[in-house]
């Protein structure tokens, strides 16, 4: 079939069981320098591709991983619909495919959900070779474990994604961005304010001592929200938020070892030096830091979360949360629940994993 | 299907011993019941058709009680069945007969309730309302409204991952909690999520979410709570056929909407409804759509026209907007008591729990129809028409000989039918020991070997609420149930009984 590269995805993994010889899980490419480096045979997605179905009524759509994600954007867009999760792309090329097992979700995160929230089925090849379905698509499923949203951040550890169906949403009818003049510290005090207001808030983020608060939704809930809120509205908005997105403000641009570090949202300023860029609500930090990995870890732990060596590294050193060793025993059994002989991207997170 | 055992073997009672002595010792002693009136209340779960006797219920107030059970147990190789309150509807509860019942309900504590950060920590055993109740005075309420919410744990949302009226919206169970501190088979305390967006590593959170207390044993949670809406309409819309009614919610949707809630009721259900709650509904429709919208005022009253005129529009030849918060409670009485006055126009009913692709809607109805009349039974539907949820209730009489062995028949072809059209056997009830052979059907056997396989990573003895959830490979050959493959069953034109 015609952009159904299912057989020759399944026969080289066949041949990678066989030889003994582990897989390197690629598409675009976009997402090369997220995680740890890792062997050099290539399985390439970029062949397997297509949208099988999209119901726009039903709100569900299906893709095939080699999709382009923003061939995926553009369809949802003719129908006034949207991710909801607002995945980053990272470049032209990325595809739907690494956008799941990245599982990475834009600045609407804290307001509409993550990337696994809004995944509902995948059609997998494990490494055993076996072409596996789970969940469906529909919005209720809860037959079987939900071995999708399993998958979903996994780096293409536990399985090769093929096909995966999501739930898609309307885009908000109208968006405006209001800014206001804060510090770090009464930035993330007021964000965690208004969200426990009804406020059509769907992103927040500060920098450079601004607060930038995106409100979603009707016309007539959005201007109601600016009146009472006030601040200044933002020009270009959008534009501000892609780049916040993409990561293409100047304010990303370091030599310094750049961390991604998630922490409960109400966590004060962290005590790490460098310059840091809140989003999702004071959910996410991005930090350029010449701090030691050790004491960078440390925090992040200390404060409930975890931290991502994002940028700026070179693959070859732990780039996540070490675990604790009871999780991390658990990750490898599913590891090899999925993965007997450790041929799909091992390394890529965790060195045995 | 098992009923009480009156002659139980020796080796049984023997084992009960056993346990009263070593387990009772590390307990209080109102902990571990084992007297035979004292299990009575724990043989059945929400589904009353499975009944069995545990060796022993254990009850413990603390964690570290629970955790001596677990401990037991796992030393011991004893089967544990984790409960909540009960009130699940697929026997996931079903005690086992040589293990001993786990009742959470004493863990019933709201441990902290964080306004800032709009989260709750409780123990399982809370009731699903109870943390909206007490989150109401800071405006904040906890999202998923299972129908059972006002007797229904948190710990028992978690192990189904339930639902609710309002989870197109706002979600469901995984969609709103934060973080989980299980007891591992080996009864270690083990935490997955955190209070931070995601966690480092597999999303562990999402995969003990749903699985039906055979992963782990859930003993602390936290939950995300939401601001409440201001106010809130109900819309109630008729319709002269079934099929209007559901491209009716197809293209709310489309325009742009998402309702907080949006339930169909067919004929049988409306005129059930009628007679025992008279909340207003037209009797003459073939269904109805109750539609709620929620936000701040000027917002529900564009919303409100704008899903008006697509109700019209889509055939609609009666729609009524509720007028005040009376009358909105009023139309959703009758929705809610669906279940209860179906229960009075039968002796017996039988839910049901697919989930369809929504056009299929009048399809399977029509169908379902169908293979009612073959077997001689009658079918009430009510539907969570946003998300596709369908729950046939199957009237029928128990006293009468055949009755409930028709239901199971028809009910495994309601089951069949959500898979041949790419649905699903459960959307919410779970698999417990009801659907076990319906999963045989919608996964083959590499998927349910993948699954056997995640079992084991995390319990390789299988003391976890041994037997629910996933069937067994033999089962399935003994069951002879067919695959359905890529959503075609085959020969889909001959009747099945």
């Amino acid at each position: 079939m015609k952009n159904d590269n299912t057989e020759h995805m399944q026969a080289q993994i066949n041949e990678a069981i066989a030889s003994k010889q582990a897989l390197v899980i690629r598409g675009g490419r976009s997402k090369d320098f997220l995680g740890r480096k890792v062997g050099c045979t290539h399985l390439n997605t970029l062949e397997h591709k297509g949208v099988t179905n999209y119901e726009p009524g039903e709100l569900i759509l299906t893709a095939r991983s080699g999709t382009p994600l923003k061939e995926i954007k553009k369809l949802l867009a003719e129908q006034g619909q949207m991710l909801a999760f607002e995945p980053p792309a990272f470049g032209n090329k990325a595809t739907l495919g690494g956008t799941i097992a990245c599982g990475l979700s834009g600045p609407r995160r804290p307001y509409a959900g993550s990337a696994r929230d809004f995944v509902l089925g995948t059609k997998i090849i494990n490494g055993k070779g076996e072409i596996l379905r789970f969940g469906g698509e529909v919005m209720k499923n809860v037959a079987g474990y939900d071995v999708s949203r399993l998958m979903t951040g996994a780096y293409g550890t536990l399985g090769l994604l093929l096909e995966i169906s999501l739930k898609v949403m309307p885009s908000p009818e109208q968006q405006t961005t209001l800014v206001f003049e804060h510090n770090a510290e009464e930035a993330i005090q007021r964000i965690n304010q208004l969200a426990s207001q009804p406020v059509p808030i769907s992103g927040a983020c500060h920098l450079n001592d601004k607060l930038y608060l995106r409100l979603s939704g009707l016309t007539v809930s959005v201007n109601a929200a600016c009146k009472e809120l006030g601040g200044e509205t933002l020009a270009n908005a959008e534009i501000f938020w892609e780049q916040l997105r993409e990561q293409q403000l100047p304010e990303f641009k370091t030599d310094k070892s750049f961390w991604r570090i998630s922490v409960p949202p109400t966590t004060a300023p962290l005590s790490l030096s460098g310059e840091t860029i809140i989003d999702w609500g004071g959910g996410l930090r991005w930090l350029a830091s010449n701090e030691p990995q050790q004491s960078i870890h440390n925090t992040a732990k200390k404060a409930g979360g975890h931290a991502t060596l994002f940028r700026n590294h070179d693959g070859f050193g732990e780039v996540f949360q070490p675990l604790n060793p009871a999780i991390k025993e658990l990750h490898n059994k599913l590891k090899h629940a999925f993965d007997p002989h450790g041929i799909l991207n091992p390394g890529r997170m965790y060195l045995d994993i | 299907m098992s009923q009480p055992s009156h002659t139980q073997s020796d080796a049984i009672l023997e084992k009960r011993r056993q346990i009263v002595t070593e387990l009772g010792n590390k307990l209080p002693k109102d902990c571990l019941l084992h007297n035979p009136e004292d299990l009575a209340p724990y043989e059945c779960d929400g589904l009353s058709i499975y009944q069995s006797t545990p060796l022993a219920v254990a009850l413990p107030y603390t964690v570290a009680q629970a955790q001596q059970v677990v401990r037991y147990c796992y030393q011991n190789q004893i089967p544990i069945v984790p409960r909540g309150a009960g009130t699940g509807l697929s026997g996931g509860a079903l005690p086992h007969e040589e293990g001993i019942l786990l009742s959470l309900a004493r863990l019933n504590t709201i441990l902290d309730l964080d306004t800032q950060a709009r989260t709750c920590r409780v123990q399982p055993g809370v009731r699903n309302l109870a943390i909206s109740e007490a989150a109401r005075p800071y405006g904040l309420y906890y999202a998923p409204d299972p129908s059972s919410q006002i007797a229904c744990s948190i710990g028992g949302n978690i192990a189904e991952n339930a639902g609710g009226v309002h989870c197109l919206k706002y979600g469901l169970t995984v969609h709103n909690v934060f973080e989980v501190t299980i007891l591992t088979a080996e009864g270690e305390l083990m935490t997955l999520g955190s209070e931070a967006l995601d966690s480092a590593g597999y999303d562990l959170l999402a995969l003990i979410i749903g699985s039906e207390g055979l992963l782990g044993i859930v003993v602390d949670i936290v939950v995300k709570l939401l601001p409440t809406p201001q106010e809130a309409i109900v819309i109630l819309a008729a319709f002269h056929t079934i099929k209007e009614a559901g491209d009716a919610v197809g293209q709310i949707i489309g325009a742009g909407i998402i309702p907080a809630g949006i339930e169909m009721m067919d004929k049988l259900s409306i005129q059930a409804t009628e007679d025992f709650v008279h909340a207003g509904y037209p009797l003459d429709a073939a269904a109805i759509l109750l539609c709620e919208l929620d936000g701040i005022e000027t917002e529900i009253n564009e919303t409100t026209a704008r899903v008006n005129e697509v109700m019209l529009k889509a055939g609609a030849y009666q729609v009524r907007d509720s007028e005040n918060d009376q009358q909105r409670e009023l139309f959703w009485a009758g929705r809610k008591a669906a279940f209860p006055a179906v229960g009075r126009i039968s002796p017996d009913y039988y839910c049901m729990d697919g989930t369809i692709p929504r056009k299929e809607l009048a399809n399977v109805l029509t169908k379902i129809g169908e293979r009612a009349d073959l077997h001689g039974l009658r079918v009430a539907n009510v539907f969570h028409a946003g998300d596709g949820n369908l729950h046939p209730l199957i009237l029928f009489d128990a006293n009468k000989e055949g009755d409930l062995d028709r239901a199971h028949l028809l009910g495994n072809d309601i089951l069949e039918l959500s898979i041949a059209v790419g649905g699903t056997i459960t959307g919410e009830h779970g698999v417990g020991i009801e659907k076990l052979g319906g999963m045989c059907s919608q996964f083959n056997e590499q998927e349910l070997t993948q699954y056997h396989a995640i079992k084991a990573a995390f319990d390789d003895t299988g003391i976890l609420n041994p037997g629910k959830a996933i069937p067994t490979l033999r089962r399935c050959a003994e069951f002879g149930h067919m695959h359905v493959h890529e959503g075609k069953l085959p020969f889909p034109d001959l009747p099945r009984f």
